[in-house]
């Protein structure tokens, strides 16, 4: 896809007039370095308008993608990418009897599920655990973030992301993800997707505040008849398995994880050194034997 | 209703509306709503993003709205749900109709007064009884010979006829009940589809959820307004809010979600053909009476309520138009405005245009070849102009047909066989100019410039200002009276900069209004006169900028989160600043609040006056108690008493029987779209029987009942794109969302026809076809109609052959059919062809 005249026009945005601390209007989050930062996704809320994932290329100025019409619902973006940061994933759950389609509803996403997908910035990161020059760090504010002039484009981060979040960009071959608007962060604004949201699906703030949010909201909703909603990434809750501990960027559901394409139980690959080393050596040891015995064997003859 | 006010609903029902998606940032009120405790309900054709967000999602086959709604009235009515207090004394429930007024459910749908000869209706037996109520919007009694204001001189001498105990057999009480007998909830699943079961969810639930302590809300967009009893539609939503006593009440009301960003702006400042600024009459050449203009004013002059104003404001607007050119000599200059003819909205302009009637056009931010009905017909018009000049930011399908459009395409014609000679200039985005939009509800919102258009990209404002200013220097020495009006229109604003960019702050201040000829700002519409010492561009909007450098749209002072909500300090809604329209109501009688928690207005007997963290819509200190002296003849607001709050009603009261000012009735009454697979089960008249046709061989309508076209139609837009979709479709980051066209069909049709997901299909009707993909989903619902299986599909008309996102244009498929009053097209409902497979295009030439 080229870009367009008129965006090729005016390549440059003004900034002048942006309020200092910008968040504490917006979000009531007054943001200093050394404090953690993340997203609550409360996707009983989400109304599927997509202004985060347009909000977010816009800000950090990732190109659309040409994927043509998918059929999967209203999703033709599908999925994470290196040039897709936010996605809405839909899904379409219609339970029915006959041709009678249900019309009483627990109200909040019954039918058509939406959720928007994000960059989890794990508080133990596996794609920075895996990348050997340093370029993927954690910041100041607890989030983590690609350096795009240290990344050689190595890819160990890719395989190593429980999530499918970080993916090679086909053009320089670096790896691409959420930064959670660390540029935006540092100026003092709410990042992109959060302040586009109408409906407040997408909470930025306090990783502690968040938490307590999302802890009253799923009693509120449990309260309130909404009996299957849960969060997903927040400490002990599913998605924190496998020594991830937290996700700075969680979610609330009300169905399984896989239907919103996230695993059940992902799990940091460094957990699993010990048992992988300890079974590799086994069966080393296992052929070894083997090895010898039919040498032994074979001498005997 | 103000937006957020939607949040201080119990219960919201949206419909005719896809809230979610093409209002997202209002239904982020309905969500807050929500959180409190509201029950949302959305009846509507599909299963959509705000049906998903519902707690009840009630289908209905598309057009059958007045049905379920009708439905409603007779459940409020069998069930004795009426907040009786508030309909007696606030609305005309209790009002005795003339007594040969006949209802179209007992006459086989057509109310009395129906006048075969000429097609239409007479409206004497729909007056009130011994007494003729104009309408407060003036296009009535055209063609009346006798003079409108002899007749309605009764409302000096007394209030209308009334029986409180609502027995009096023709009182509209009784004809309500007479009209929606036949509504049951049986009836409703016959002609809707929708189970009964939902349908008295819905009922039961906006019932529950109104009275003195709580109040529900109901909202609508274009999905009520494009169908051809489309104002019929809202007036049903009236009378169940007006039974409910759910208007001018917190978190009570209809909030009329408008199509797109200014629209509502541009019917206060009209772009329609009837209305000048400010909702006054535009005059009508038939009209014996609006031959002089002491004649107009003696004759659109509504004797009691507030529009007797009438002169004051129709005399500052020709003086702000005109000048000193005009005064008492030579009647304010109004020989020199437009007198209409018969209908100039755009439908019938598009079949005017067809017939070389109109030999030039400008289109300005409109791109009718995608947004226009019956594409095709659209486009043959387009290729018999003149010229035409396209103002837009890309070059849209309308300044491309000639090349790309249907006509070559199909070798209908060939480039070289159009001879409109079009000029294609760009225009400026929002954020390339200043100036206002006014919002869904009435809150007129400032926005600076925030960079310059690239190129030669201009404004609007700077392209109609340099027009007419080119315009005057070409007449300046003309002596014909004919070019009067443009040589002295007034054109005082400052231009700037080297673009000479006029200064649309001038422009808003000249709407506003100021004294003549001083020009100090007038504080508000009451300071205006009929003497020529005052102009203003625009009554209502009057108070929007009262004084030289205090431009009030600019204002950004929201309440806080302790403070009273109604956010005074944001922006400026008309008129005067009001945030809910009509919110007397709000309290009762004796001007007490209905309730604490329902709170809004009320009578202060020891500062005697009203009292509000709104703004008034009363007069603020006419007492609760307050009753006309009949014997003074009384005029203008004296008429209304203390305890009438619908001070734009000649009675002031809230007309649940409209006897003025609509051609297909003054009730609703359910007619089948003029194109639909079912017959009418209510009554032997099958389509509103005033409904515009136009049914000519260009524009061919099927007979009922044709197997060609079974199945249930209706067009929407998506959240991804913006309307005719040349604001995103040509943006790569929107384009990528919905990047092609498709139609949705549900999963049983799909069998059917033997198509899977995204396999191409093509649909049809009489006007044309259209190839697209099928997106198969079970959110439509086949519907059970009157014991017939009636499929419904849906296919969005945002899309075209320009920018990234493309796919064929579904207004090929609709028909020019417009509604009588509104002359709004039907594209929500009308009936179609669907079969797998492409259409075989002959490529270019012959």
């Amino acid at each position: 896809m080229n870009v367009h005249a008129r965006a090729a026009q005016a390549p440059e945005s003004e900034f002048e007039h942006v309020p200092p601390r910008e968040a504490e209007m917006t979000a009531g989050v007054t943001i200093e370095p050394g404090k953690r930062y993340g997203f609550f996704t409360d996707t009983t809320l989400c109304i599927g308008c997509k202004a985060c994932e347009v909000a977010c290329k816009e800000w950090n100025q990732l190109p659309a993608e040409d994927g043509g019409l998918t059929g999967m619902s209203y999703d033709n973006t599908q999925r994470l990418s290196a040039t897709t940061w936010r996605h809405v994933t839909f899904l379409e759950r219609m339970g029915h009897e006959g041709t009678r389609r249900p019309d009483d509803l627990p109200g909040f996403q019954s039918q058509w599920l939406m959720m928007s997908d994000v960059c989890k910035h794990c508080s133990n990161a596996p794609c920075l655990e895996a990348c050997p020059t340093g370029a993927i760090f954690r910041t100041e504010f607890d989030t983590v973030v690609v350096q795009q002039d240290i990344c050689n484009g190595c890819g160990y981060c890719v395989p190593a992301c429980p999530f499918g979040v970080v993916e090679l960009d086909e053009l320089d071959g670096k790896a691409h993800k959420c930064t959670l608007c660390y540029d935006r962060l540092k100026g003092g604004l709410e990042p992109a997707c959060a302040k586009s949201c109408p409906t407040d699906s997408i909470q930025f703030g306090e990783i502690e505040d968040l938490d307590r949010r999302a802890r009253k909201r799923v009693e509120d909703l449990h309260g309130r008849g909404v009996v299957d909603a849960y969060l997903y990434g927040a400490p002990g809750s599913p998605g924190s398995t496998g020594g991830l501990e937290r996700l700075n960027a969680f979610f609330l559901l009300v169905d399984r994880p896989e239907l919103y394409n996230l695993p059940a139980a992902p799990t940091r690959p460094a957990e699993r050194i010990a048992p992988a080393l300890g079974t590799g050596l086994a069966a080393m040891a296992g052929l070894a034997a083997a090895a010898f015995a039919l040498f032994a064997r074979s001498q005997r003859r | 209703m103000a937006q957020w006010d939607l949040a201080n609903a119990d219960a919201v029902l949206v419909m005719g509306s896809n809230m979610a998606e093409n209002h997202p940032i209002a239904f982020r009120f309905v969500m807050q709503a929500k959180e409190k405790g509201a029950v949302v309900m959305h009846a509507d054709p599909r299963f959509t993003r705000t049906s998903a967000l519902s707690d009840i999602h009630a289908p209905i086959r598309a057009g059958s709205d007045i049905a379920f709604l009708g439905g409603i009235i007779r459940y409020i009515l069998e069930n004795d749900l009426v907040f009786k207090e508030y309909a007696v004394r606030y609305a005309n429930l209790a009002t005795i109709i003339d007594e040969n007024f006949i209802e179209a459910a007992r006459n086989e749908g057509l109310f009395s007064g129906w006048n075969e000869e000429k097609h239409s209706y007479d409206f004497d037996t729909w007056q009130y009884q011994g007494m003729v109520i104009p309408s407060a919007l003036a296009e009535h009694y055209l063609d009346t010979a006798e003079s409108y204001s002899e007749m309605t001189k009764r409302l000096h001498e007394g209030p209308p006829p009334d029986d409180p105990t609502l027995q009096h057999p023709n009182c509209v009480y009784q004809i309500l009940k007479r009209q929606y007998a036949d509504y049951t909830p049986e009836m409703v699943e016959r002609v809707t589809g929708c189970p009964k079961e939902t349908f008295l969810k819905v009922a039961e639930a906006l019932a529950r959820n109104s009275g003195p302590d709580r109040t529900a809300a109901i909202c609508y967009a274009v999905g009520w307004t494009h169908h051809t009893t489309g104002v019929q539609m809202i007036r049903a939503a009236a009378i169940v809010q007006t039974l409910l006593g759910n208007i001018g009440r917190p978190g009570g009301g209809i909030l009329a979600l408008r199509g797109h960003t200014s629209i509502q702006g541009s019917t206060d400042i009209p772009t329609l053909y009837n209305m000048l600024p400010g909702y006054l009459p535009q005059p009508n050449a038939f009209k014996p009476q609006a031959r002089h203009f002491d004649q107009f004013l003696d004759d659109e002059t509504i004797p009691t309520g507030w529009w007797h104003n009438f002169p004051k404001y129709i005399t500052s607007l020709l003086r702000a138009w005109y000048g000193d050119s005009v005064g008492p000599e030579n009647e304010w200059g109004y020989q020199w405005l437009p007198k209409i003819v018969g209908d100039h909205s755009q439908l019938a302009m598009t079949l005017a245009i067809d017939d070389g009637l109109i030999k030039g056009m400008f289109l300005l931010g409109q791109n009718p070849v995608i947004g226009g009905s019956n594409s095709k017909l659209v486009e043959r018009g387009l290729g018999r102009l003149d010229w035409l000049v396209v103002r837009d930011t890309d070059e849209i399908e309308s300044a491309n047909f000639w090349r790309k459009g249907h006509l070559v395409q199909s070798a209908e014609r060939r480039p070289e066989d159009i001879g409109t000679e079009i000029f294609l200039m760009p225009g400026e985005l929002a954020g390339e100019k200043a100036g206002t939009f006014t919002n869904t509800h009435r809150l007129i919102q400032w926005h600076d410039r925030v960079v310059e258009g690239p190129g030669d990209s201009r404004s609007e404002l700077w392209f109609v200002y340099h027009l007419a200013k080119r315009l005057k220097a070409l007449y300046a020495n003309s002596e014909l009276e004919r070019d009067r009006p443009i040589r002295n229109l007034t054109l005082d604003y400052r231009a700037e900069g080297p673009r000479e960019e006029p200064r649309a702050d001038d422009v808003l201040r000249e709407i506003n209004g100021y004294t003549w000829p001083e020009k100090k700002q007038v504080a508000s519409f009451k300071e205006l006169k009929a003497d020529g010492s005052t102009a203003c561009g625009c009554w209502l909007y009057s108070g929007v900028y009262p004084e030289d450098d205090d431009n009030r749209a600019r204002s950004r002072i929201p309440d806080g989160p302790d403070g009273p909500g109604t956010h005074l300090g944001w922006a400026f809604a008309w008129p005067a600043n009001r945030r809910t329209l009509y919110n007397r109501a709000s309290a009762d009688p004796d001007g007490k609040p209905w309730s604490e928690r329902k709170r809004l207005v009320w009578w202060d007997e020891a500062e005697g006056k009203w009292q509000s963290p709104d703004e008034i819509d009363f007069e603020p200190e006419k007492p609760p108690h307050y009753r006309p002296d009949w014997d003074k003849k009384p005029e203008g607001m004296d008429a209304l008493g203390g305890d009438e709050p619908f001070i734009m009603m000649p009675d002031g009261r809230s007309q649940i029987f409209s006897p003025s000012g609509l051609k297909d009735g003054p009730l609703p009454t359910h007619y089948e779209p003029v194109q639909s697979p079912v017959r009418n089960p209510l009554h032997a008249q099958q389509d509103s029987p005033v409904a515009k046709k136009w049914a000519r061989e260009d524009n061919p309508l099927h007979a009922l009942g044709d197997p060609r076209f079974p199945h249930v139609l209706t067009t929407y837009r998506l959240t991804e794109h913006h309307s005719g979709g040349t604001p995103t479709r040509g943006v790569p980051h929107t384009a990528e969302l919905q990047p092609e066209g498709f139609a949705e069909i549900p999963p049983e049709l799909a069998r059917q026809i033997g198509v899977r997901n995204l396999d191409w299909i093509v649909l049809s009707t009489p006007r044309g076809e259209v190839e697209t993909r099928a997106l198969v989903t079970e959110r439509l619902k086949p519907f059970e109609i009157d014991g017939r299986h009636i499929f419904q599909v849906g296919m969005p008309w945002h899309f075209g052959w320009e920018g990234y996102a493309t796919g064929d244009i579904a207004n090929v498929l609709t028909a020019v059919v417009g509604d009588a009053n509104s002359s709004m097209h039907e594209n929500k409902a009308l009936t179609c062809d669907v079969r797998a497979g492409r259409i075989r295009r002959s490529r270019h030439r012959r």
